[in-house]
């Protein structure tokens, strides 16, 4: 061991010096081999992901998309035919799929800004220094999101329950009458949300480190100019915190869109009450893996995909003047 | 403690630091006070499921049961067992006394510590009575569970999918994070941008294909559409090791390039010893969402019992015995309990690693 290191001390020495007495005899040419040398094992190592990406993401990206230009089903594949954009055509006036889009949105609309103001609240009393025990908080508001979700969302389904389920009881207590939360149209977002909750774990710790890196010098400035909590929590914590909620709300986002596992437990996968739960993922399953369409769901699909590029494109158009990079725009 | 007793005598306002200490630690229980509320108002269903999972299911139906898990009492007279109720007593007082007849308008009851006296006969209504329940935790939710779902199959199964899994998906991170974090080569930048790409895309898009290959190479119904294409190393967990390897001072792998040493062998005696909470933060990760994953399960073993995970298996048992709140709640927290064990076993490296990495960012 001892020796070794003498070693790599005497070698590196003699690089050092070698730099230091100017470029050697034959510097150049070792130079270049050792850029192409570095480039291989480069590739090398970032290869299982490119073969990944070709087999996994990109084929399947492109065959999707041919896939949504004709009629093809499992049973019968041979009988596949061209068609063009028919399933797009479809797409437009099919009362299902307008449904799906129409619950994902109304569920995404009250979800979103629960879920994000909820993971921000908690970040920040959980960040609090005047907090005792923070470390059990963090520990025991992170927890929910590492249940499977099928459990959990059983665990809310009882607790939800008119009859036997606590929540209804609690709002009893104070002599109001609980809403039906699952069988109905209108509180069946609200109930979904309420699961959402438990999901708001990464959100948190990810603001949580957002919090920690905020300087506490400009806190102590502000305190002796004389600004109040909400001062310094609007024109520091928000600023300095903007690019981390602006991730969040980016990955938020696209999980909504990807909602499937809750809606698919809570009914059996049947979207009840009369569709309101027919999340526009559930329909892609309907189509493919009920009723064989898989041309028709590679299109529900694709159509999934550009809403989902456009609305975080749009987002992160939106955020480019309004997020604050403390290293200057990047 | 100290600070209390001092203040106590003292009126607020006079005495400078003792009440400034004063009200900060007022400040600090209340704010821990208002955390509790919360957090008990987050958790509160757990306590729901572990309440009702612990029920015998006539509890449910059973009108003026109580919430927490009991019986109703009874007790033994001449050989038969009879109900216990709560009867009013003409001299004012409750007694709970054994049903030994109930007539409409009068029946008898008996002292069930000394079923050897007269039997009472008390005037009134013994339906308007209530009866008396005793606390009375029942485990045969667990049992009926465990022997009707096949449970040690599933916990295999997942376990054994979750770690296969989980293996492929840390080795292959760890070997295309390295690959970012310390070598150039043409093209490098835009394929860590086309990597970062690949988190917004939905993976409903790339579904049918992949689903329509599995199939054709007849993996629909094994494990592998589970564990293959984790082997391919993900977003997350790339750009989370990157980061971390970055941290790392290239002196180290420089010296011991200059020894001889390969770059798989830098990445494995430099690189990872030095990253393991980064590394163990990115298992967990993978560990958890493999444990839980419930599409992919779905779409590839749904008819395969003998090969099925837990999540799928209780989604599948709770549509069966959707009636039966009991079952449900006792299925949902055995197949919650692993995972949240080891969350609390890993969680002090887990929620530190993930605050010093920034993990996500």
């Amino acid at each position: 061991m001892k020796k070794r290191q003498d070693r790599v001390d005497e070698m590196s020495q003699s690089t050092v010096q070698q730099k230091i007495s100017g470029t050697p005899i034959g510097e150049r040419r070792w130079h270049m081999n050792k850029n192409r040398r570095e480039a291989f094992w480069g590739y090398v190592f970032v290869s299982p992901w490119i073969i990944g990406l070709a087999l996994l993401t990109g084929g399947p990206l492109i065959a999707s998309f041919i896939l949504s230009l004709t009629d093809f089903n499992l049973v019968n594949p041979e009988a596949v035919r061209f068609v063009g954009i028919d399933n797009y055509v479809n797409l437009a006036s099919d009362p299902l799929v307008r449904q799906g889009l129409l619950v994902t949105f109304k569920f995404a609309i009250i979800a979103i800004p629960v879920t994000m103001g909820a993971s921000l609240g908690v970040a920040l009393l959980v960040n609090s220094q005047r907090l005792f025990g923070r470390n059990i908080f963090r520990t025991l508001f992170y927890m929910p999101i590492q249940i499977p979700l099928v459990a959990s969302t059983l665990v809310w389904i009882g607790f939800l329950n008119t009859k036997t389920g606590w929540l209804n009881a609690i709002i009893g207590m104070f002599g109001l009458q609980g809403p039906d939360w699952i069988n109905s149209e209108a509180w069946i977002y609200p109930a979904l949300t309420l699961i959402g909750l438990w999901g708001i774990g990464n959100f948190m710790l990810i603001s949580l480190a957002g919090l920690q890196a905020v300087p506490t010098n400009l806190y102590e400035a502000a305190r002796i100019d004389g600004a109040g909590a909400w001062v310094m929590f609007r024109r520091i914590t928000i600023p300095l915190m903007s690019p981390i909620l602006l991730y969040n709300l980016v990955i938020c986002l696209i999980t909504t869109f990807q909602y499937f596992t809750v809606a698919y437990v809570l009914t059996n996968g049947r979207g009840d009450p009369n569709n309101a739960t027919l999340f526009i993922n559930l329909d892609l399953f309907h189509e493919a893996f009920r009723d064989n369409r898989m041309g028709y769901a590679a299109a529900i699909g694709w159509l999934l995909f550009v809403i989902v590029l456009i609305l975080t494109v749009a987002l992160l158009g939106f955020a480019r003047k309004r997020v604050y990079y403390a290293g200057g725009e990047s | 403690m100290t600070t209390n007793s001092q203040s106590r005598p003292l009126s607020l306002a006079d005495r400078g630091p003792v009440a400034r200490s004063y009200r900060r630690y007022l400040g600090k229980a209340s704010l821990t006070l208002f955390a509790v509320l919360i957090l008990s108002v987050f958790l509160l269903p757990m306590l729901f499921m572990i309440n009702t999972s612990l029920q015998h299911p006539s509890q449910r139906t059973t009108a003026g049961a109580p919430v927490y898990p009991a019986i109703a009492a009874t007790g033994t007279y001449q050989g038969q067992t009879y109900p216990i109720y709560e009867v009013p007593m003409p001299d004012g007082t409750t007694r709970n006394l054994m049903l030994i007849e109930g007539l409409r308008e009068s029946s008898t009851f008996v002292d069930p510590n000394d079923p050897s006296a007269t039997p009472i006969e008390w005037q009134g209504r013994w339906r308007t009575l209530s009866q008396v329940w005793s606390f009375s935790p029942d485990i045969d939710n667990f049992t009926t569970v465990w022997s009707q779902l096949n449970f040690p199959r599933l916990l295999f199964n997942t376990a054994a999918v979750a770690i296969l899994s989980t293996l492929g998906a840390v080795i292959s991170s760890c070997l295309v994070a390295y690959g970012f974090a310390r070598f150039r080569f043409p093209g490098k930048n835009i394929m860590f941008i086309v990597l970062l790409a690949t988190i917004i895309l939905p993976f409903q898009v790339t579904l049918i294909p992949t689903y329509i290959v599995f199939t054709r190479l007849g993996w629909n119904g094994t494990w592998l559409p589970l564990i293959v294409p984790h082997l391919f190393a993900n977003a997350f967990n790339v750009f989370l090791l990157r980061q971390y390897f970055m941290s790392i001072p290239r002196d180290l792998d420089e010296a011991a390039m200059i020894d001889g040493a390969s770059p798989f062998r830098i990445l494995r005696s430099v690189i990872l010893p030095l990253s393991v909470p980064a590394v163990v933060a990115v298992s967990l990760f993978h560990f958890f969402f493999a444990w839980n994953d419930f599409f992919v399960p779905l779409l590839y073993l749904s008819g395969v019992p003998d090969l099925q995970t837990l999540p799928i298996a209780i989604q599948q048992f709770n549509a069966l015995y959707v009636t039966e709140p009991t079952l449900v709640q006792a299925a949902a927290l055995m197949t919650m309990a692993v995972p949240v064990v080891i969350f609390f076993l890993a969680q002090g490296a887990f929620m530190r690693t993930v605050v010093i990495t920034g993990v996500e960012k």
